[in-house]
């Protein structure tokens, strides 16, 4: 008989979008994770591998269009400087929460001890090599090594 | 309520986080870092000592203050209280629980 109780022992986060809230959230929670003493994994892949791009991962944006929660039509949305202004608006809010930027956000999850992994078919896909990604990554997998680090009772998984 | 620790009566909360400092000792901190399976060494009270002066200083607690205190990283950190660092170690700083999320 299994004694398990339902503890969360493991989160394992992939995170497949580079728009600045979603890497925050996706952020907020392996490093939350981390706080509980809960093990963390984060799975960068497609567009979320900017997160990690060393000359990328500091200009993400906040998505303008097709963001209804923005509460501004979208042809203003998409009008020239909307998205840096949005942008702009959230990275002052940030601030004042002590958040930190995205570059020191990954350093602070590695030394935290969350492991930072690359999908291997998104880097062929946009021609990344390793030495293009910060050097906090663990390594590039392919989704069957991320689900065999997955096993084991208590490992939940997010999709972001 | 009260509980007693090391001998002593203290007040703490239902989580069982002390709700006076002034009734904290190095005595009580061994013997709440013992419900967290941890044995203090003299990092643990330099750690300790930083949180409650912030905690004085009404400085809100997130681990990246923490990192940047020169006191101690972030490894460090986790390595000393690995089963929640900012949680576990207030408890045992007898300050109140970290409201933070990061």
């Amino acid at each position: 008989m299994s004694e398990y109780n339902g503890e969360i022992k493991k989160m394992m986060i992939i995170l497949s979008k580079a728009t600045l809230d979603s890497v925050y959230a996706a952020f907020v929670l392996a490093n939350g994770a981390r706080m509980e003493g809960i093990e963390s994994e984060m799975f960068f892949t497609f567009f979320g591998l900017e997160a990690l791009h060393k000359e990328k991962m500091e200009d993400l944006h906040v998505a303008t269009v097709g963001n209804p929660a923005m509460h501004m039509p979208t042809m203003l949305g998409g009008l020239p400087g909307m998205e840096a202004l949005a942008t702009h608006m959230m990275k002052k809010e940030m601030d004042k929460l002590d958040l930190p930027g995205v570059k020191e956000f990954v350093e602070i999850l590695s030394a935290s001890g969350v492991k930072i992994w690359a999908c291997r078919l998104a880097m062929d896909m946009f021609h990344y090599k390793k030495e293009d990604l910060a050097p906090e990554l663990d390594g590039v997998l392919t989704v069957g090594d991320f689900y065999q680090r997955a096993q084991g009772l208590g490992t939940h998984m997010l999709f972001i | 309520m009260e509980k007693t620790i090391a001998g002593k009566s203290v007040a703490v909360n239902e989580e069982g986080y002390m709700t006076d400092l002034s009734q904290w000792s190095p005595e009580i901190a061994n013997e709440l870092a013992k419900e967290s399976n941890l044995e203090l060494s003299p990092r643990h009270f330099e750690v300790l000592e930083y949180l409650q002066t912030q905690y004085k200083n009404e400085v809100p607690l997130t681990i990246r203050r923490v990192g940047a205190s020169g006191v101690v990283d972030i490894k460090e950190f986790y390595a000393l209280f690995p089963a929640g660092p900012l949680k576990i170690s207030s408890k045992i700083a007898g300050i109140p629980k970290p409201a933070s999320c990061i």
